[in-house]
């Protein structure tokens, strides 16, 4: 019986447990609902919960944990001289399992009955049996793995067997339990209120211990790459020229100055601009010209990074190439490519203008109307009321919003691979190519390195840089943030 | 563009400050003010009572042209401060508002410190030569809203830092400072407690020697305590205007009788 079979015989009792649930409970108050401590659905619900809930954490524990420990137990078989590596030994693993499926399939097939298929011990043949199911193996089947499928064949049969078992008999003990319980004055409501609770819960430390599971990640394969590759040089070596053959210089000092250098320009375009557009829309603009705008300043946030990315390398790169580059309209020769840092972080700055102003803009209507009124009250024009009251009491929350696009601006990817090049280097220039942090992570990964070598793991040292600068930032931009709300309530 | 003799010898040879003749006001469709006629004498306390909803707000707010910050607000009619017209097309409502200041039902003090809540003003119309000039009309203006003793020792203290009725005697201050001509005070004691409403009855009485102050309240004790003049408004009209003391004894209309012996309201 597969998985989802016995996830369909859970939820066919469960849906009888809510029946019977109900009938009882109602048959328990003499059929008058009035009668009953909670409405009677909810007693219905307490049985389909103690029915399900149970069952199929067990199943779910069960699916995730009996695959780790088949395969520990049977990578014993494995003779150790057979293999030089992890590496070489998850491929030999992989033959395993696929033995093992072609086999049950082979069985399911008729091409051999069952007993035949669990006494075969020699491989003879098998590869050309297996191939005609559908089953492709690379090369020859040893001896040794054809018996480590046989044993893996085994365990997995008795696991699922096991589990069905225990499954159902969870399933069945929960029904009984609760419907035993269900009378007239069982209080059904705050039960089954206390199982959505737990779901609540659930859902929220789902989302915490994803985070906590990445940040580990990121963690381990730091340290990894700082055992073989020191720290000192990761982070104030000038230099970044990784090479695959081994002796790279792995400096992250070029590519921080890149990354900010981008930010600062994106940003430079992004503040200015959203900001007066968010002063416009909040204190100018009528309802009408509002109501139109702010969605379509927003739509710009819905815009897909590698469209931006495209309007850099396509658009604004030729456009400032024809303006600063050499016979362009300036005259001057300052930009060779169309790749640079400018083109890079022009085309952020735009992206980042929705967040700037939408974000200003809530801001600014949140400074309450009595300041206006106040100001407006001692003969203040419009713009003196905004210029000192209204923006230095919003300005808090301002400079959060700004931290939060400043953050969005280091982290960005797609544009700065396609607008800013791929060069590492420490320039004022900002005509020049050069790279972000980002921009380097995709490379290192996306490369065929080896997984182990330094030039692969230096990218979870960038990735875990940039998380600590943005965390930083976003850690800064929500203690501001805070720290506004208490200014004028 | 004169006052009427007839009218200045009605009130007691007082001068008049504000006159509002045929003021009617519209949010959108809704009449909130019908055919207001009334005069504001200087140098006294003109209370503004009726029932929640009667439009004695929306009144005050013609008289310094607020109700400009609200786009379906229409005002007809003509209110003249010193015989002129103030919704002449000439008038600045900016210079008018200088002119005849506002405190608010609940204190808003800017998130500033209290010296330059106090300063606002002064520095917005360039009131001041230079900082001892400044601090000057700070310190005066702090005073006159019976506030200074509380706060000399902490001028750059946060405002929202002062209690409730400190922020509201904080805000009259802060009008005061612009010195303007006309004080409008919109239920400047709601938000108070009985004893901070006692300090600022006690500085609305001693305003009076300068200017002329319209207060609107719910209070109908605090409107005979502080007020020389008090109109009554129902559903939007100006029921009856007079002394104090005759509209609390011997109402004319039997509409003020019933609202000041509570039977409607």
């Amino acid at each position: 019986m597969s998985a989802s079979m016995l996830l369909l015989i859970v939820l066919a009792l469960a849906a009888i447990g809510f029946i019977l649930g109900r009938v009882r409970a109602l048959s328990s108050a003499g059929g008058d609902s009035r009668h009953l401590h909670s409405l009677p659905s909810y007693y219905g619900w307490n049985v389909a919960l103690w029915t399900m809930v149970p069952a199929l954490l067990v199943l779910l524990i069960w699916l995730v944990a009996q695959p780790l420990l088949i395969e520990r137990s049977v990578t014993q078989l494995i003779p150790e001289d057979s293999y030089a590596g992890p590496g070489e030994l998850s491929l030999i693993m992989s033959d395993v399992r696929r033995v093992a499926e072609g086999l049950d399939l082979a069985v399911a097939a008729r091409q051999m009955s069952a007993d035949e298929a669990a006494a075969l011990s020699d491989p003879e043949g098998l590869r050309g049996t297996l191939g005609a199911l559908g089953v492709a193996l690379g090369s020859e089947i040893e001896p040794t793995t054809l018996a480590a499928a046989q044993r893996y064949r085994v365990l997995n049969a008795t696991g699922t067997m096991v589990r069905n078992i225990l499954v159902i008999a969870l399933a069945l003990a929960g029904f009984a339990l609760a419907w035993m319980r269900t009378n007239a004055d069982f209080r059904a409501r705050n039960t089954v209120e206390k199982g959505v609770l737990l779901l609540l819960i659930g859902a929220a430390s789902v989302a915490i211990l994803t985070t906590v599971g990445i940040i580990l990640s990121l963690i381990f394969n730091t340290v990894e790459f700082f055992r073989l590759y020191p720290a000192r040089d990761f982070f104030f070596g000038t230099t970044w020229s990784p090479s695959f053959g081994g002796g790279s210089e792995l400096g992250i000092l070029p590519l921080l100055w890149g990354t900010l250098y981008i930010s600062f320009i994106a940003l430079a375009v992004a503040v200015p601009i959203g900001l007066f557009a968010a002063i416009y829309l909040s204190e100018y603009a009528s309802p009408r010209v509002r109501g139109t705008v702010k969605p379509a300043l927003e739509v710009l946030a819905g815009i897909p990074t590698i469209v931006y990315g495209l309007f850099a390398l396509l658009t604004v790169g030729p456009l400032l190439v024809n303006v600063f580059g050499s016979g362009g309209v300036l005259g001057v020769d300052w930009m060779g490519g169309a790749t640079s840092v400018m083109t890079a972080g022009l085309v952020m700055g735009i992206m980042l203008i929705p967040f700037v102003s939408s974000l200003s803009d809530d801001i600014i209507n949140a400074v309450p109307q009595s300041m206006r009124d106040g100001s407006l009250g001692l003969g203040a024009t419009k713009s003196e009321t905004i210029k000192q009251v209204v923006f230095p009491a919003a300005l808090p929350g301002i400079v959060g919003a700004i931290l939060l696009a400043a953050s969005r601006a280091i982290g960005e990817t797609m544009i700065v691979v396609l607008g800013a090049g791929a060069a590492a280097r420490l320039s004022l220039n900002p005509f020049e190519a050069m790279t972000t942090v980002t921009a380097k992570i995709v490379s290192q990964l996306t490369g065929d390195a080896d997984f182990a070598s330094p030039e692969a793991l230096v990218a979870f040292a960038l990735g875990m840089t940039l998380f600590v600068i943005t965390l930083c930032l976003n850690i800064f931009a929500l203690w501001i943030v805070r720290k506004y709300r208490e200014q004028y309530e | 563009m004169y006052d009427s003799p007839k009218a200045e010898a009605k009130l007691d040879q007082k001068e008049i400050k504000i006159a509002a003749e045929g003021v009617q006001v519209f949010y959108g469709d809704t009449h909130a003010i019908k055919d207001v006629n009334v005069q504001i004498e200087d140098k006294t306390v003109t209370a503004f009572i009726g029932p929640s909803g009667c439009g004695k707000s929306t009144f005050l707010r013609c008289l310094n042209r607020m109700n400009d910050t609200i786009d379906s607000c229409r005002v007809e009619g003509n209110i003249r401060l010193d015989g002129e017209d103030i919704y002449d097309k000439r008038v600045d409502p900016v210079q008018l508002r200088a002119k005849v200041g506002m405190v608010f039902q609940k204190p808003n003090p800017f998130p500033k410190s209290i010296y330059d809540n106090i300063a606002y003003g002064p520095r917005i119309h360039g009131l001041a030569k230079n900082k001892a000039d400044l601090d000057d009309i700070v310190e005066r203006a702090l005073k006159r809203g019976a506030i200074w003793n509380e706060v000399k020792d902490r001028l750059h203290a946060p405002g929202t830092g002062l209690s409730g009725g400190q922020q509201q005697r904080l805000c009259i201050a802060r009008a005061v400072a612009t010195e303007p001509e006309v004080l409008l005070m919109d239920e400047p004691c709601s938000a108070l407690d009985p004893i901070a409403t006692g300090q600022v009855e006690e500085l609305i009485d001693e305003l009076r020697e300068n200017y002329s102050v319209v207060i609107v309240t719910h209070s109908m004790q605090q409107a005979a305590r502080v007020s020389q003049k008090t109109a009554f408004f129902h559903l939007g009209n100006l029921v009856e205007y007079g002394e104090t003391g005759q509209i609390f004894t011997k109402p004319q209309d039997p509409r003020t009788e019933s609202y000041i012996t509570g039977r409607i309201g």
